[in-house]
């Protein structure tokens, strides 16, 4: 059988067992549901606050929320590291820019490709903290405690991705 | 400004596991997520669905015996309407969610990267916009921190079960296919079946 971290991919299901039980383990340890976007919400309001220490005084924002280097950023951090020792062993290293499926249905520029993912990724970002959560926080952390809000946000979020992708790869015949 | 150490270690540790969970579950693609919605790769949804499921057991399981509490996210209309509709077509733009993007940086994406500062710049103007975005979704309706059940006045566990039914029965129609049962499903490619 070897060593599993040097397969290049684990069934779905057992990820999904594996993710859920994680949350049990999140839940007890931390008192904290699995979410990735506090942090980078936090992030951005302590930039916020160390290059324009003015406009952080008169906003209420950071009298409301007390943003900081917490659980939450570390799990992210984490994130990252945990993909890296992942994809090193097993050698599953996909340095690209420009995504084959992309490359496809609109051109090899890198420019493009970049501002879209730029922009696109601003955007979900943006809508993740109006919702106060994401795919994690909501999707997989909300849902399974039965949150009205999260089962909410993940029926629409879906149908909108899902009607989004077909504009955009719609007329793109074939898998790549 | 920060949290105590130990915290600190056990957000590494879990997100460490979480990285490695992503990124074996191959949902660090960009072709994955995309191939998702266009309903041509069912791993997004198998993986977030027995999260749900397993989850849900324990945390309800859990919960009577005071080891766990509930964190509900409220339920204010406008946010989560409006908040959906952005993410859903930023992520189908991107191509990638939040967690699954830091994951892809790992495999070395250079898109993901981009799309990190893209992230920092639409908290950022979440922030700045605060004052005004705060009044104006409350504003709307602000249902609480309610659950299903307390919704609808049932029991977790008729919502759990019925989940749980769910589960077993798409994942027993989806190993049928890929056994090469006498009922193949439709739409599964001879690529998939051997990725799966």
């Amino acid at each position: 059988m070897g060593n599993p971290l040097q397969s290049k991919s684990w069934s779905p299901y057992l990820v999904g067992v594996g993710i859920g039980v994680l949350s049990w383990f999140t839940f007890w340890s931390a008192d904290h549901p699995l979410g990735i976007t506090t942090a980078f919400e936090h992030t951005a309001a302590l930039a916020i606050q160390a290059a324009a220490p003015g406009v952080a005084e008169t906003n209420p924002y950071f009298q409301e929320e007390s943003p900081k280097i917490g659980w939450e950023w570390m799990l992210v951090v984490g994130v990252l590291i945990g993909s890296i020792i992942s994809s090193m062993t097993s050698g599953d290293h996909e340095p690209i820019t420009v995504p084959p499926l992309w490359k496809q249905r609109f051109g090899s520029s890198m420019g493009l490709r970049l501002s879209v993912a730029f922009w696109g990724a601003g955007l979900m970002m943006f809508g993740a903290r109006l919702a106060e959560g994401c795919t994690s926080g909501h999707g997989i952390s909300g849902s399974l405690q039965l949150a009205a809000s999260s089962w909410v946000f993940s029926i629409i979020f879906f149908s909108v991705a899902i009607g989004t992708a077909f504009l955009m790869y719609g007329r793109t015949g074939s898998d790549v | 400004m920060f949290d105590p150490l130990w915290k600190l270690a056990l957000g590494l540790i879990t997100g460490i596991i979480f990285g490695i969970l992503l990124q074996k579950g191959r949902v660090a693609k960009f072709q994955v997520i995309i191939e998702q919605f266009l309903f041509r790769d069912w791993t997004v949804v198998k993986i977030m669905g027995i999260a749900v499921v397993v989850g849900a057991v324990g945390i309800y399981a859990l919960l009577p015996l005071d080891a766990v509490s509930l964190h509900i996210k409220p339920l204010v209309w406008l946010g989560i309407v409006a908040g959906g509709i952005c993410f859903g077509a930023g992520m189908a733009i991107f191509g990638y969610c939040p967690g699954t993007s830091v994951a892809a940086c790992g495999e070395g994406r250079r898109d993901a990267m981009v799309g990190v500062l893209g992230m920092l710049a639409g908290a950022g103007l979440y922030v700045v916009l605060f004052p005004q975005l705060s009044g104006l979704l409350k504003s709307w309706g602000d249902a609480g921190k309610i659950t299903l059940p307390e919704w609808t006045g049932t029991s977790p566990w008729l919502w759990i079960g019925g989940l749980a039914l769910v589960a077993v029965a798409a994942v027993a129609y989806s190993l049928r296919g890929r056994s090469g049962a006498t009922h193949p499903v439709p739409g599964k490619s001879p690529r998939r079946q051997r990725s799966t």
